[in-house]
């Protein structure tokens, strides 16, 4: 079926979530569990890739610009603005894609196969803003947060690869870092980090939500979400560039 | 009460629920009986409105469910508990968080309230000393009992029960026909089930549907099925028989 046809069946899926809570406190409950598995299962994680993408821009930024004409702090800027501007919400958010969509997929897409869909809407809740809104909602508060860490680390990653290799000294990274440092930059970079957490978690409750046949289908899911997700990731960066960065 | 008229569905080409219509009472066990694939899950499943029929009307007492309108679908079920052909216990919760759960969910209960209900419910099933068991740790009978301690955690109005004790040995089949039969009596509720086991129709049957092949082949009372002269339904019956 076509592209309409899913993305169309995306944005009712989306819609049938907005209706009374059957019981707030609940939902509240849910939301706290979830943030709670978003956001600090993903921490080991996002710190690992985080310091190592520091210190590896750090590195090959270096490499390219060999002239003694530059100055060392150059090093500092574009590190410290790629990182903020692309590395960290943009590779953290595609390396949770492939962590928290996949679990969220099979999560729900096993709750389908299981009957445990039906079950709840049997009982008069609405199964979809259930399991979804959480999820979503922990998804936007916890994925901004989670990027701000990556943006701090891989400072850090940076100026420690820049010390330990002696390209460039703590202060000369720091000072470069500075003079670049725009607080547009890093709102962008959260308008990004937001975006991202509800593509991946939406697209994956959808792609779990509606799940049809046995455990292989539920697989397939959660592969789709993955995928999807990060396309849409990634074609969302280069739109939410275009908008709001003129130069 | 539950009315039916005329209730279809089709599958593609496949119809698989040809014009169905019946009436299930209030206080009575109504058995659906049939052959495997003739259609009783669809009609279960239609019928509390997880499948979208294709024509025809279901009423719970008058409210008529109406698949598109799904904040009143939801104010109907309020008053179901289903039992699932395959239990459909949420897995990642404890046998005692799977029966709290609509309690949770639709009363202001305290939790010490909550529990004193729990705990009546899974005596109700015969389950003791399980609450903090994960449904992987527990039986496949033990499961379908827990489904039913879920079902009436609420005081709800109608049961639904799509082959209570498939794949059950005769024993435990049995704790569970009782169960069914007293929860009916006791809280005064239509109660459906979907069977194939003859032996339940003739120990609790107050009225019974025979379905073939997506039609309404044959009511009666279960003295009636014995008499029945209706060819596919004796041949039903006879398949059963062990002496
Ligand atoms: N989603 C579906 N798509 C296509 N055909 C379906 C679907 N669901 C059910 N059917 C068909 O409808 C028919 C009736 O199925 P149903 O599950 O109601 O049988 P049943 O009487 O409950 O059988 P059993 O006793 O084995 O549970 C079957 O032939 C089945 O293939
Ligand atoms: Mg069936």
């Amino acid at each position: 079926m076509s592209i309409f046809f899913y993305f169309g069946r995306y944005l009712l899926f989306l819609r049938s979530m907005f209706t009374q809570p059957e019981k707030l406190s609940v939902y509240v409950e849910r939301l706290f569990a979830e943030m709670v598995a978003i956001g600090i299962g993903s921490l080991p994680i996002v710190i690992l890739i985080s310091i190592f993408q520091g210190a590896v821009t750090t590195v090959q930024t270096a490499y390219q610009l060999v002239t003694p004409m530059i100055p060392k702090t150059t090093i500092g800027i574009i590190v410290s603005d790629s990182t903020i501007l692309e590395l960290a919400p943009t590779i953290t958010s595609l390396v949770l894609a492939g962590k928290v969509g996949s679990h969220i997929a099979s999560e729900i897409g096993t709750m389908r196969i299981n009957e445990e869909i039906d079950a709840l809407e049997v009982m008069g809740i609405n199964s979809a803003a259930f399991l979804g809104l959480p999820k979503i909602l922990a998804g936007i508060v916890m994925i901004p947060i989670l990027v701000i860490i990556s943006i701090f680390l891989s400072e850090l990653g940076g100026i420690l690869a820049g010390h330990l290799s002696g390209v460039l000294t703590a202060d000369q990274y720091i000072q470069g870092a500075r003079s670049s440092f725009q607080l547009f930059n890093l709102q962008f970079s959260l308008i990004k980090a937001f975006t991202f957490g509800f593509i991946i978690t939406s697209v994956s409750c959808f792609h779990g939500y509606f799940t049809q046949g046995g455990a292989l289908e539920v697989g397939e899911s959660s592969t789709k979400a993955v995928v999807y997700s990060s396309i849409m990731i990634l074609v969302s960066d280069y739109l939410l560039a275009q908008l709001f960065l003129k130069v | 009460m539950i009315e039916l008229i005329d209730v279809r569905k089709s599958y593609q080409e496949k119809e698989v629920l040809k014009g169905i219509s019946t009436v299930f009472e209030t206080g009575k066990i109504n058995l659906v009986i049939g052959a495997s694939g003739h259609g009783k899950s669809v009609l279960m499943r239609s019928m509390v409105g997880l499948i979208d029929i294709d024509q025809g009307s279901i009423s719970y007492d008058k409210r008529v469910l109406d698949y598109e309108n799904y904040d009143q679908t939801r104010e109907i079920r309020r008053d179901i508990g289903m039992l699932f052909q395959g239990s459909a216990l949420f897995n990642s919760a404890s046998v005692q968080d799977n029966v709290e759960f609509p309690l949770k969910m639709f009363t202001t209960m305290t939790k010490e309230e909550r529990l004193d209900r729990v705990n009546f419910c899974l005596k109700h099933v015969n389950l003791e000393n399980v609450n903090s068991k994960f449904p992987s740790e527990i039986s496949g009978g033990m499961k379908k009992r827990v489904g039913i301690a879920r079902a009436i955690a609420l005081d709800i109005k109608y049961l639904f029960c799509d082959e209570p004790n498939s794949g059950l040995d005769p024993i435990t089949s049995r704790v569970i026909d009782n169960l069914i039969k007293d929860i009916t009596e006791e809280f005064n509720i239509t109660t459906i089930i979907n069977t194939h086991d003859m032996k339940t129709v003739f120990d609790i049957g107050d009225n019974i549907i025979f379905i073939y092949n997506g039609d309404k082949w044959w009511e009666g009372t279960k003295s009636g099925v014995k008499n029945s002269n209706n060819k596919e339904l004796q041949a039903f019956l006879n398949a059963s028989y062990i002496e």
